[in-house]
């Protein structure tokens, strides 16, 4: 079974923002929602480079594990799920998360953070909602895993910076364009998600 | 919050001169085909983990906790919530319930030597006790809705189900989040009403050589508080700040605070808590089944005049002075 991974290949990042804007519009999220988001190292620096983050799906995911009623869960292809009906917004899995990842549609004074929300790897939900049905779209966003079809951030990159796949498909694609010209700012990310960095 | 401003102004004071020292010398190199290498100045994530906590940069939203890119301390404080405090949680707590079970094995109920006398005289006054129990009653209500984020879903997930364990600690969620206000209004009562009577005097020294009161042939004496009481009163005044003040930064997310200040709040808030109770399993242990007739200060308000002699006996010494005192003038009106 294939493990799903993301990697943005940070020299080939513009900060075009489409992987944002995609995610939001294919997954219909609520104002204050970022599934995604896209931000800039060293801004306006010699060494400027920008990286495009959301849920890594990690390997032994921390928000797992602090899940106080154990509502998000790794698929068996390594996508990390949860289920909003379970969920009681406690904000654990945004303290546990190294990548900012959990959103939450309320502000969160007093614990009233409502339903946590983060990215599915365009999956679905994690909950008992029919794939594909309604139902999940609503809460959950798109179901296009279902329909074998990869994340839309990553499928819409116009420089091919970010992508997602299985791991080691999109790591030998990372080593393949480092060795070919040359540089490479590494897999951000991967060695605290995954415990591996991409070695070229 | 002072503190906290200062260090993150240091921190990006450090961040500008580390820019500063690193971006002219590196930026001259070449690459391997002789063409200005375009990563020679970019800083990689090794290396600005090495020199910072957690790789931060600008962000194009208004959320600035989102412009924190990768913070590795994540997976430290899930080790913290799910090991650490998990397995320390529970030996400081089962650990307590044993010690205290060993000391009832050993020393049993401590009776009132000479017997009940049948008088009473007043411990606590109504308002005393009110204080006394809004603050009990809101720390079982926040222990046990507290236990239950980090116990529960061992102990009782497996009991009632995913769907009623999740409804469960939803509820609880919410009354933890809304004792807490009724918790602090007792604690503030507490410190204030028996602060006097807690400061340390020489008396206690006594009651520490005769051994605490738990030494059958040995009499310790006290005042209105002994020095068992006066640490259960100073050691939660300062839990209780420290769980308030942290449980209060947990209230209010992100308001002036980051990742590593909210991780920071939850282990203080965690550790202070179970630590907290198993103090307060130790204060209900002396003050109901430990102890014969030391309950009833705090239930009734009147203590039995030889309980008294026996575990405050400059207190009530102090209290029939007291009692005379207000008896002879009235005495000496009628003669007159």
């Amino acid at each position: 079974m294939a493990r799903m991974k993301f990697l943005c290949d940070a020299d080939r990042c513009i900060d075009c923002n489409a992987c944002v804007t995609a995610c939001k519009n294919e997954n219909e999220v609520p104002w204050g929602i970022n599934r995604r988001r896209v931000v800039t190292i060293n801004d306006g620096k010699p060494g400027e480079r920008s990286v495009s983050m959301a849920c890594m799906h990690c390997t032994d995911a921390p928000c797992a594990a602090v899940c106080p009623v154990v509502c998000i869960y790794p698929t068996e292809d390594g996508v990390v799920l949860h289920n909003k009906d379970l969920c009681i917004g406690c904000g654990y899995c945004f303290y546990a998360c190294p990548f900012g990842a959990p959103q939450y549609p309320k502000v969160g004074n007093f614990g009233s953070r409502g339903k946590m929300d983060k990215c599915t790897y365009c999956a679905g939900g994690g909950g008992d909602e029919a794939p594909g049905s309604a139902e999940e779209f609503a809460k959950y966003g798109s179901n296009r895993f279902g329909e074998g079809k990869l994340p839309l951030c990553a499928e819409m990159c116009s420089t091919k910076s970010l992508l997602a796949g299985d791991g080691e498909i999109i790591a030998q694609i990372y080593r393949e364009r480092v060795l070919r010209r040359g540089y490479g700012s590494g897999a951000w990310g991967w060695l605290t998600a995954y415990h591996q960095g991409i070695e070229v | 919050m002072m503190l906290l401003a200062r260090i993150r102004l240091v921190i990006f004071a450090m961040v500008l001169l580390g820019i500063a020292a690193s971006g002219p010398a590196s930026a001259q190199k070449l690459g391997p085909d002789g063409a200005p290498n375009p990563t020679a100045s970019v800083a990689s994530e090794r290396d600005l983990l090495k020199q910072f906590p957690r790789v931060e940069g600008r962000i194009d939203i208004p959320d600035t906790k989102a412009g924190v890119l990768i913070h590795p301390a994540g997976r430290t404080w899930d080790y913290f919530h799910e090991v650490l405090l998990r397995w320390g949680g529970a030996i400081v707590i089962l650990g307590t319930i044993a010690l205290l079970a060993l000391a009832y094995m050993m020393l049993g109920r401590i009776r009132i030597a000479a017997g009940r006398s049948g008088r009473k005289i007043l411990r606590f006054r109504d308002f005393e006790r009110f204080s006394h129990w809004l603050t009990a009653a809101s720390f079982v209500i926040l222990g046990l809705t507290g236990l239950n984020i980090t116990f529960g879903k061992i102990l009782l997930l497996p009991v009632i189900g995913p769907d009623a364990f999740s409804g469960v600690s939803q509820a609880a969620k919410y009354v933890h989040n809304f004792t807490s206000f009724s918790f602090v209004a007792g604690l503030v009562l507490i410190a204030v009403i028996f602060f006097r009577d807690n400061l340390l005097e020489r008396v206690d020294i006594d009651w520490l050589k005769q051994g605490g009161g738990f030494i059958k042939n040995k009499h310790a004496p006290a005042g209105r508080f002994n020095l068992g009481e006066k640490l259960v009163y100073w050691f939660s005044l300062g839990a209780g700040v420290a769980v308030s003040v942290s449980g209060f930064l947990l209230l209010f997310p992100f308001y002036g605070t980051d990742i590593s200040d909210m991780e920071l709040a939850q282990v203080v808030h965690a550790v202070i808590a179970l630590l907290f109770i198993a103090l307060i399993l130790g204060h209900i242990y002396i003050g109901t089944l430990g102890m014969e007739g030391a309950f009833e200060a705090m239930g009734t308000g009147e203590v039995d005049l030889n309980w008294a002699k026996e575990h405050h006996d400059r207190w009530l010494a102090e209290q029939l002075a007291n009692q005379n005192r207000q008896e002879e003038p009235s005495a000496g009106e009628v003669v007159r």
